[in-house]
């Protein structure tokens, strides 16, 4: 079964033409490196995703349920099962790192916020916290605020609050792209552990050609909006991931020709 | 330095001439101001003659009468009370205000401009007045006095909340809507913990604000310590006045420290 399943995606920014036209299936478990130059569309797909930006025309489906024409319970609800681990990684830095895996469950809980707070939470939802954090090594910091945290550490605690929220699919908007190599390849290595260990399926972009080399089952490029690779990792050459660098790539600049694809698509 | 080539290029003029809507603000704001001094008969006779004055009023202060200071201390007590009280309740009534005034937490166009509309009616109106039209309706005392502090303050703090909670970081709010968050858990998860030292901030210079107030706010009947002055400068007790005068300024100035010295520690 497909985990997601995009077909024709549009989307705009105003005048913008920014995704054009775009066709993409990831099955369950699978871990597809989406690779691509800044401004060629990578993040609005991934903010497509989960709602965060609503698309235009197309359609995507997440577990074999459209995102499409959903109640605001129901978009919630759909959103409970994709975890998302950001760049900037988005963590509330007043509260303690506790509190931030804590907010993992906050879509899973009736009364959100209150029974998410480290005060109400049940000794259940604070057991699985701890268990959360102690996956990503850092219980010891369980009591410490965000701020006091090193770019890597704050990197675990999003995986932690994924990890807490149940996710099925883990969507990645370059996770190592503010780390140092070091923390970033330790960080890669944690995500694709943890998400082994659950058969989580992952969508995520890199800038990194090493690391899509090593841990993407698939390699997917886009160009100006478009996908032009598409293949298992072994058929995709270091030469193919670095054409996606050059000539026209952003979605913002006029098009001379369409973007020609580099490698046949495989499914 | 001088240049031994003669220049071929003019200087520019060391003042830029005004135009003609500056000449002609300038001149409206001469004939006000001419019109204005007239109108309120302020000549340097009647200055002279008010220096006089007050050297008779200062000649009858001396010295001051610190009888009954029991009574003051009560009075003193009661404006705390009217300040404190007010405050509070402002505050607490500001946050729901500022949720619907800021643009970011606002559910619709509409609610954000009524509710900053209402907000600065509340602003616009002065305390004074409000306390005028409180001891209409609920009579005079210091229940007059809350309440026209409680109005002002939410004039005050609603405005202050709105801007910093406007001012927040998106990462952290979009991350938790990520997690299947609803509107109220990510406000009271992302929103509020990284606005609350400002608020508290915010909160604590109201209560310096609502003291000052609550002192004046006696002179219209609404209870507290300018209820005393206002008998005792109505009844040419010049040295109880000025004894209560030096009475509201070792409280008031002694608060301010206290509250600065508060807020310098929560921000």
């Amino acid at each position: 079964m497909n985990a997601i399943t995009i077909t024709d995606l549009h989307k705009y920014y105003a005048k913008l033409h920014v995704l054009r036209g775009l066709n993409l299936s990831v099955t369950q478990g699978e871990c597809v490196i989406l690779l691509g130059a800044n401004g060629c569309g990578k993040s609005t797909l991934m903010r497509c995703l989960n709602g965060l930006a609503p698309h235009d025309q197309g359609s995507i489906h997440i577990l074999g349920e459209p995102l499409t024409g959903l109640s605001a319970a129901q978009l919630r609800r759909l959103r409970q099962k994709i975890g998302v681990v950001f760049q900037q990684f988005n963590l509330v830095q007043n509260v303690s790192v506790f509190q931030n895996v804590l907010y993992g469950a906050l879509g899973q809980q009736r009364l959100g916020l209150l029974t998410s707070l480290s005060c109400f939470a049940t000794i259940e939802l604070r057991e699985r916290a701890m268990a959360a954090l102690e996956r990503v090594g850092l219980a010891h910091k369980a009591q410490a605020e965000c701020r006091e945290l090193s770019g890597g550490q704050q990197q675990r605690v999003a995986i932690a609050r994924t990890l807490m929220q149940d996710a099925e699919i883990i969507i990645a908007d370059e996770p190592v792209a503010s780390l140092d190599p070091k923390a970033g390849r330790e960080i890669m290595d944690l995500l694709l552990d943890v998400v082994a260990e659950r058969g989580m399926t992952v969508l995520c972009t890199l800038h990194q050609l090493e690391f899509a080399q090593q841990y993407g089952d698939r390699i997917v490029g886009m160009k100006a909006g478009r996908i032009v690779l598409d293949a298992p990792r072994q058929q995709v050459a270091l030469d193919d991931m670095q054409q996606l660098y050059q000539g026209e790539t952003r979605v913002d600049q006029p098009l001379l020709s369409t973007p020609t694809r580099l490698t046949p698509v495989t499914h | 330095m001088s240049t031994n080539r003669p220049l071929t290029t003019a200087l520019p003029p060391r003042f830029k001439r005004p135009s003609l809507f500056t000449w002609g603000i300038a001149l409206a704001f001469l004939a006000l101001f001419i019109q204005g001094a007239m109108a309120t008969n302020v000549t340097l006779e009647r200055l002279l003659r008010g220096v006089v004055n007050l050297s008779h009023f200062l000649g009858r202060a001396f010295p001051p009468d610190l009888s009954n200071l029991d009574v003051l201390a009560w009075s003193m007590f009661e404006t705390l009370n009217i300040a404190i009280v007010g405050v509070t309740i402002g505050v607490i009534l500001s946050l729901p205000f500022a949720l619907l005034a800021a643009r970011n937490t606002a559910p619709a166009p509409w609610v954000r401009i009524l509710t900053r509309f209402i907000v600065s009616t509340m602003r616009t109106i002065p305390d004074l007045i409000w306390a005028l039209i409180f001891v209409v309706a609920v009579g005079l005392g210091p229940m007059a006095g809350v309440l026209a502090i409680i109005m002002d303050t939410i004039g005050f703090a609603a405005r202050f909340f709105s801007e910093r909670i406007e001012e927040v970081h998106p990462g952290p709010s979009e991350a938790l809507s990520a997690t299947g968050a609803g509107k109220l858990s990510v406000i009271g998860g992302a929103i509020l913990p990284e606005t609350l030292a400002s608020m508290t901030a915010t909160s604590l210079y109201s209560v310096e604000k609502a003291l000052r107030s609550a002192v004046t706010l006696g002179l219209v009947g609404a209870g507290g310590i300018g209820v005393e002055l206002a008998a005792a400068m109505r009844l040419f007790n010049f040295d109880r006045a000025l004894t209560i005068i030096l009475f509201i300024l070792v409280v008031v100035i002694g608060f301010e420290q206290l509250s600065s010295q508060i807020r310098k520690r929560v921000i």
